[in-house]
């Protein structure tokens, strides 16, 4: 394996946007990317594209051609990748190690998802086709509802609290204020997150992501090719897919993600680097339990520490860990395919110092988790400066 | 599966999938069961369950299995009571 880089990002606005469709959002984000990384269209030789739900939200299928062709690639091999919210986590592993392996020295990794066409409680139920439809679906339960069945033992089991959990609400809104990409660019109080709407107790709208429209591009190439195209590439320092089961009913705990646990560990033994490393983080926040967990099961804090770690202010900008200063899907949006190349694109903003009002102090070493449905698909990814 | 079991966690859903929009808010739990595993199951209308309930099965519906609150007064039902 030879290592990767980053060459160049490219994102849409995430948000909702009647007059878009489907392909000129990925289109719109592949063209960023790749003038962003001085590549021509026509010198790509593979497009990885992640899409969870495309026929079901848009009705369109054979995504990758369909968005490849019209972004002026050649007749290359163009794929989607679908893996529920980690979609396009998993579309820059491949990306990644078909780089790595040195079957291409050019690859444009994409993710996109066009949601909000839909009723809320569509959009609900398409959702919940990332969990076991036959048994815990059928039973009545959408991802709000894992989350918050989640949330509930956490709270038993670690004492975490309502306030903690709103917390990251509140952080996570002042962050994506300062996003001019960002969904819903609004600051919040601690006593509006409490008091929010149930959607699933004890979770609130406040604990959930929102229903976005959005794309998310990144290039990738060898790392001794990449100071010819730009002068502030970034590596991959790290990068793991894990497994686990969909259902949630099947899983050993609740409260921690054995999946989160093993890319991390293989993405920080790839990189040679620890939890203790890691300087700026973009969590997989589809619920505000769900990032407190992963900063648990990153090490970034011992089990049933990330509530108190979040409450105390430990995740802000300004933070000792900064834990999604771009909003995270909280704010900036959770258009589900575009989620993982969208955090990806974010750390590479921080590692290049172009984050803006969101710019973290220590940004040498940056790291991204993306999330499948209850924790049934993890990516790790770890970027480093060049 | 009708063996009853004991409250693992539980929710109220609020916002509910099409297929279900007129049945919310109703309770759902993941339930350990009496004869090992876990199931996620509907709540009964009722009294609301919450972690280390005892819940008994009701009766399966369209494929989705019911389960109630036991009363604490009330001896528990003998596990395994599927033959």
């Amino acid at each position: 394996m030879r290592p990767v880089a980053v060459i160049g990002i490219g994102k849409t606005a995430f948000g909702a946007f009647p007059d878009r469709d489907l392909r000129s959002l990925a289109v719109e984000a592949a063209g960023h990317a790749l003038s962003d990384a001085s590549v021509p269209a026509r010198d790509v030789q593979a497009f990885h594209l992640g899409n969870f739900a495309g026929p079901s939200f848009v009705r369109q299928n054979h995504l990758a051609p369909y968005v490849g062709m019209a972004a002026g690639l050649g007749k290359i091999p163009c794929t989607r990748f679908e893996n529920a919210c980690a979609s396009s986590g998993t579309a820059f592993f491949h990306g990644w190690q078909s780089v790595a392996s040195g079957l291409y020295d050019c690859v444009l990794v994409g993710g996109v998802e066009k949601m909000t066409s839909q009723t809320t409680a569509r959009v609900t139920e398409i959702l919940a086709g990332a969990g076991d439809m036959a048994g815990e679906g059928l039973a009545g339960a959408t991802f709000p509802a894992l989350f918050a069945m989640i949330a509930r033992r956490h709270m038993h089991e670690y004492g975490t609290t309502r306030e903690q959990l709103a917390s990251v609400a509140v952080k996570n809104h002042a962050n994506g204020a300062k996003n001019p990409l960002a969904h819903m660019r609004k600051v919040i109080t601690l006593e509006q997150a409490l008091a929010g709407k149930p959607v699933s107790s004890p979770l609130t709208v406040y604990d959930c992501s929102l229903i976005s429209d959005g794309a998310a591009a990144v290039v990738l190439v060898p790392l001794e090719h990449a100071p010819r195209f730009h002068s502030r590439f970034v590596r991959v320092l790290g990068v793991a897919q894990t497994s686990d089961c969909v259902a949630l009913d099947q899983k050993p705990t609740l409260t921690a993600f054995d999946s989160v646990r093993a890319a991390g560990e293989q993405a920080y033994a790839m990189a040679g680097l620890g939890p203790q490393n890691v300087e700026v983080a973009e969590l997989h926040d589809c619920f505000t339990i769900a990032e407190i967990i992963a900063s648990e099961d990153l090490g970034f804090v011992e089990k049933g520490d990330g509530g108190p770690f979040a409450e105390q202010g430990c995740t802000g900008i300004q933070g000792r860990l900064p834990i999604n200063a771009s909003g995270g899907l909280k704010s900036k949006g959770h258009p589900v395919g575009a989620t993982g190349v969208g955090q990806i694109c974010d750390i590479v903003m921080q590692i290049r110092g172009d984050a803006g009002e969101r710019q973290v102090k220590r940004n040498r070493i940056g790291l991204a988790q993306n999330l499948g449905g209850s924790g049934a698909t993890c990516v790790v990814t770890i970027l480093g400066a060049a | 599966m009708t063996q009853n079991g004991i409250v693992y966690t539980e929710t109220t859903v609020y916002s509910p999938p099409e297929q279900y929009a007129d049945q919310a808010p109703y309770q759902i739990a993941i339930i350990d069961l009496n004869g090992g595993g876990r199931r996620t199951v509907r709540i009964a209308g009722g009294d609301a369950v919450h972690i280390a309930d005892r819940v008994q099965f009701v009766e399966e519906t369209g494929g989705v299995p019911y389960y109630s609150k036991v009363a604490i007064e009330q001896a528990p039902e003998p596990s395994g009571s599927n033959p």
